[in-house]
């Protein structure tokens, strides 16, 4: 069996992380935001797995690294999506281009 | 030394920002004991103070540092550059939670959860300074924007309040995520996260790994000094967010955001392996000038504020520019300006915002037009207002001037002639806005002259902070001396 080369895993999150960025910078919805963003972190974990696995397998850094990635998305999407909510509450909208109070 | 002595000021702030925390649930609905909480964070803060100076004659050129149980993997250093930036962080909390007192009071009515959140920004920034490690870097610096991000909208029944939270949230995740694809290809480039490791593997690296990774980074980096072009969020965060922490985050992301950046700059990046100055000069040059031209035509106060620290963070960026080039022998000034500069522009700006708070306190606005008249309603204010803007735009006799003449000078040593000539200029530019404001101070006419009086603890934090503004400049060299000698330690880790 072929093992796959590790030029394909960094396709791979190249691709997903262009999408995240497009997404974020595109989408006027906080939610749609926030899943761009989510993608980017996915991007980086599939780099940081399979430089782990081709570049250095000897230490566990990469694995940690990608683990604590996964660990702190999730403490700031509770964050993000609390702040989300709390603005839904008073607004009646989570859409970004309505929030126009703060200007000069 | 014992490693647990040498992180004995983490540890004092963890304890006190869980016991503000344990404190606040025993206490609820408790309004005279509850009035304690800021003081048993302060008191925190001073403890914690303290045990950092205790540590500085311990550290060294030599790295102090924790590491895993295996013994494995490098995570924190205690040297002086590491201890400088705590040092900074704490003054920042200890003066930002004693602003907030009477701000938060009447506010908000959750005060507990303030302190402990404002500690454990505090502690993420001290975290921040000592990390050696891409993962530290990564873990501090979400802490540090997690906790941010709480305290930005930390008054929820403000929609102004909400609506910067949500704008610095989705700013600075979205950063984070590029910052972390950066150091995902850094990692790849030089298989280890560990700083000095990845300084020793660079050389035999893929430079266009290293190139794209590191631009990465330093936007993620860029992001968190709020340096053009990455700056957007913080005018409306800065505006929205309660006005001490719109004071924590202009002083402490910014100096947490600098002593990552020195750090990886000088550690993991040596500036032979790449020529970071002319990306720094042009960051530079960008962020001075986009910051103080959109400062001219602000009309709020705080959103003023956030354009001119857009300003500060590119004189600032000068000395990391003139640090990174190296044509002559003392490099390492450029370092040891932007500590200088960072340490005046902590009193400096935290004692502007110490004045916007008393101010909005008893006039509820933050417009400067409001601020007509002020000289016959309150001198001691005006007059502290004058001192803290001639330190922002580097007059002497203060602190700004002298973080201004060590970050301009390091730049002219390393003929960097243009750098230094746009900056002063924009000084220059910068004396118009400033100026504005005085302009209203003194001679406008305002019907309205009842005095204003600042409590006693503003007037402690505002004397403070005045007074060190001062010092600086008249007595300045014992803190010159604490700058070089965090930044000659950072020159022997080479």
């Amino acid at each position: 069996m072929m093992p796959i080369p590790l030029s394909w895993w960094l396709t791979v999150s190249a691709a997903l992380f262009s999408i995240g960025v497009y997404g974020a910078l595109s989408r006027k919805n906080a939610i749609g935001i926030l899943m761009g963003i989510e993608l980017v972190l996915n991007a980086v974990n599939i780099n940081l797995v399979a430089f782990w696995r081709y570049i250095a397998p000897t230490d566990i850094s990469g694995q940690v690294f990608a683990i604590i990635v996964i660990t702190v998305a999730a403490a700031e999407a509770a964050v993000g999506l609390a702040i989300i909510i709390a603005l839904y509450r008073r607004r009646q909208t989570a859409v970004v281009d309505d929030l126009d109070l703060l200007k000069n | 030394m014992n490693e647990l002595l040498l992180l004995s000021p983490e540890i004092v702030i963890t304890i006190v920002a869980f016991a503000v925390l344990t404190l606040d649930i025993i206490w609820k609905g408790d309004q005279r004991s509850a009035k304690i909480l800021p003081w048993v964070a302060f008191g925190g803060v001073v403890v914690a103070l303290l045990a950092t100076l205790n540590v500085w004659p311990a550290s060294s050129s030599e790295f102090g540092i924790a590491t895993d149980s295996a013994g494995l993997i490098p995570i924190m250093a205690v040297d002086k550059m590491a201890l400088f930036f705590k040092v900074m962080a704490l003054l920042t909390v200890a003066l930002v939670g004693l602003s907030a007192v009477e701000y938060i009071e009447k506010n908000s009515p959750f005060r507990g959860e303030f302190y402990a959140l404002t500690l454990f920004a505090g502690l993420s920034l001290m975290f921040l300074s000592s990390a050696t490690n891409l993962v530290m870097i990564y873990l501090s610096l979400e802490f540090l924007s997690i906790t941010s991000y709480i305290l930005t909208g930390y008054l929820r029944r403000d929609n102004r309040s909400i609506e910067a939270a949500l704008k610095y949230f989705l700013y600075g995740a979205l950063a984070s995520g590029v910052m972390l694809y950066g150091f995902s290809l850094l990692y790849g480039a030089t298989g280890s996260v560990d700083l000095a490791t990845i300084a020793v593997n660079l050389g035999s690296a893929n430079v266009f790994l290293v190139v794209a990774s590191v631009t990465l980074i330093l936007a993620g980096f860029g992001f968190k000094i709020a340096a053009v072009p990455f700056h957007q969020w913080s005018p409306d965060a800065y505006q929205g967010a309660p006005t001490p922490i719109t004071a924590f985050l202009s002083v402490g992301s910014k100096a947490a955001g600098f002593a990552v950046l020195i750090r990886v700059l000088v550690v993991a990046l040596p500036a032979y392996s790449f020529n970071w100055t002319v990306i720094l000069s042009m960051v530079a040059i960008l962020t001075m000038t986009v910051g103080n031209l959109t400062a001219l035509w602000q009309k709020d106060m705080k959103r003023m504020l956030a354009y001119s620290s857009i300003a500060q963070a590119g004189y600032m960026l000068i000395g990391l520019a003139a640090f990174t080039s190296q044509s002559s022998d003392n490099w390492s000034n450029g370092v040891q300006g932007v500590l200088l500069f960072l340490f005046a522009y902590l009193f400096t700006n935290l004692g502007v915002f110490a004045v916007v708070i008393v101010l909005e306190n008893k006039l509820g606005t933050t417009n400067i037009a409001d601020y007509a008249g002020l000289i016959r309603r309150s001198p001691f204010l005006s007059i502290a207002l004058v001192i803290f803007f001639l330190s922002l735009i580097g007059i002497p006799p203060t602190g700004g001037f002298m973080g201004k003449l060590l970050v301009f000078g390091a730049a002219i040593d390393q003929k960097l002639y243009v750098l230094a000539g746009i900056g002063i200029l924009n000084s220059v530019i910068s004396v118009y806005y400033y100026f504005g404001v005085v302009r209203q101070v003194f001679f406008a006419q305002e019907s309205d002259e009842t005095p204003i009086q600042p409590g006693f603890v503003m007037n402690a934090v505002i004397t403070v902070t005045m007074v060190m503004t001062l010092i600086l400049a008249l007595y300045g060299q014992p803190f010159i001396q604490f700058a070089t000698d965090s930044a000659d330690i950072l020159a022997a880790t080479f």
